[in-house]
């Protein structure tokens, strides 16, 4: 709808180590949907019976900005729809993260999002994924986040806010997040409209869709420290 | 708890210096407003102070204005002390910090009268515009009142009008209708540790002054809001000091927008 070829992701950019305070942090653009996130741990876990001698547990927080969706001002202070997403997104990362090294620990996963035109969760957790690796946080694979789905009868990727809410035909929007080295999928989620054999398809697509994207995700950590390299 | 670190700080102020190497009424480098961070806010801001940053984001909306003022809009500031920008946040609804920063940043642009509220107003007593302002923090490194206040003004400047025809609002279209500002109230926090004053505190400071006084000023040096804190008391005097000193920093800060 915006001129992209059916499989041409909108314009990403991605930066590693961007809030001070934090042991890891990145930012993700894709168009015009933005997500900054930040990792603190592993630290102690608090109150202390949550702990677990054998495992560090992971908890992630996803967040719109109050100002960030186009039309009414978004609430602060967590919705259904955020606390659902928050956990799909820690599903979604979990099975890389090598826990067992962090007995008694927690890390937590900040995610902010300032301005969001669809994929909003996907963006979320590439920008959550670049953030672990800046932490130090042990992990087996890289996990790359797109939402494909159909448009009309057109299998795409990388669907807009516009396309989301196409109304003359059938859509499906189908957020998948994928390991980079496996090709497994931890994310999967739709609604909407579609045939098993479309389906199929789509997550084929998004295979080839996360393959660019974990490269760029690649390429921001390397960046990172290119530039230290350059001030020592 | 702090007792080493004050007394460390303490004996630097005395010679007239810092633990990061400023003179006492140095703001940090850099000090950055950055506008339109976010393309779906009817105005945003990013402010920049040291290592300190934050963003604003205005949303305009349409609400029945209260009944004591059937012709004027409102204005409605909201801070949130995001986890993401310091490990000791917590997520959760926002404690009494927040809800301190978010007022001093209210009063000071509200009682300024930077924004007309009467203009604000599309159909007495039915119809006037809300302005909405939101402040995030994306890394706190100390002096959160100044890059706040500053954040908001700067993402106020930012604002334009949606689309509005027809009792149709539409967020979609946005006008070349500027929100008008009247006057730029800029707030500058000046805090007392023993004898000395400082400006732009960095987190070690934060954790050790004795009170502080946050003024807001507008370019033609009146007061449109203050706010004193801090466990220690103040004397006429340390207001005198601290009011000149927040007034000149004022001028400083607001060189940057």
């Amino acid at each position: 709808m915006d001129g992209r070829a059916l499989d041409e992701l909108r314009p990403i950019e991605a930066k590693a180590g961007i809030i001070k305070n934090a042991d890891g942090s990145a930012y993700f653009r894709i168009g015009k949907t933005v997500a900054y996130a930040a990792v603190y741990g592993p630290r102690e876990l608090h109150p202390k019976f949550l702990q677990d001698p054998k495992t560090g547990i992971l908890r992630c927080y996803y967040n719109m900005m109050p100002f960030s969706g186009i039309g009414d001002r978004v609430r602060p202070g967590g919705s259904r729809r955020s606390k659902e997403i928050s956990m799909v997104i820690q599903k979604a990362l979990k099975p890389v993260l090598e826990l067992e090294d962090y007995p008694n620990a927690t890390v937590d996963v900040f995610i902010e999002l300032p301005q969001t035109d669809a994929g909003s969760r996907c963006a979320a957790i590439c920008a959550a994924a670049i953030a672990l690796a800046d932490a130090g946080i042990s992990m087996k694979d890289m996990v790359s986040a797109i939402a494909v789905g159909k448009v009309d009868d057109k299998i795409v990727a990388d669907l807009n806010y516009d396309e989301e809410a196409y109304e003359d035909g059938p859509v499906a929007d189908i957020p998948v997040a994928v390991l980079h080295n496996t090709k497994e999928i931890t994310l999967l989620q739709m609604d909407g409209e579609i045939s098993k054999d479309e389906l199929l398809q789509a997550l084929e697509l998004a295979k080839k869709a996360s393959d660019k994207i974990a490269k760029i995700q690649f390429a921001a950590l390397k960046d990172k420290y290119k530039v230290n390299a350059d001030q020592r | 708890m702090y007792k080493e670190l004050r007394k460390y700080i303490v004996s630097l102020l005395e010679k007239g210096k810092r633990n990061d190497g400023r003179t006492l009424d140095q703001y940090r480098d850099p000090v950055t407003v950055q506008y339109a961070i976010s393309e779906t806010a009817e105005g945003s801001a990013q402010v920049q102070i040291g290592d300190t940053v934050v963003m604003a984001g205005v949303k305009l909306s349409i609400e029945k204005p209260f009944p004591d003022t059937p012709d004027q809009g409102g204005i409605a500031v909201n801070v949130e002390l995001y986890p993401l920008s310091n490990p000791e946040y917590e997520p959760g609804p926002p404690g009494i910090e927040a809800v301190e920063l978010a007022r001093v940043v209210d009063r000071g642009i509200r009682e300024s009268k930077a924004i007309d509220m009467k203009k604000l107003c599309i159909e007495k007593g039915e119809k006037a515009w809300t302005v909405g302002i939101d402040i995030v923090t994306i890394n706190d490194a100390g002096n959160l009142f100044d890059a706040c206040s500053l954040a908001a003004l700067a993402a106020l400047k930012n604002t334009v009008f949606p689309k509005y025809e027809d009792g149709e609002l539409n967020y979609k279209e946005k006008t070349k209708k500027k929100l008008q500002l009247g006057k730029e109230p800029v707030s500058v926090t000046v805090y007392k540790i023993n004898k000395s004053y400082i400006v732009d505190p960095n987190m070690d400071e934060s954790r050790v002054y004795d009170a502080r006084l946050s003024v807001a000023s507008t370019a033609d040096g009146l007061l449109s809001a203050l706010q004193k804190g801090g466990e220690s008391a103040l004397t006429a005097e340390d207001i005198n000091i601290m009011v000149d000193m927040a007034v000149e920093k004022a001028n400083f800060l607001r060189e940057k927008l």
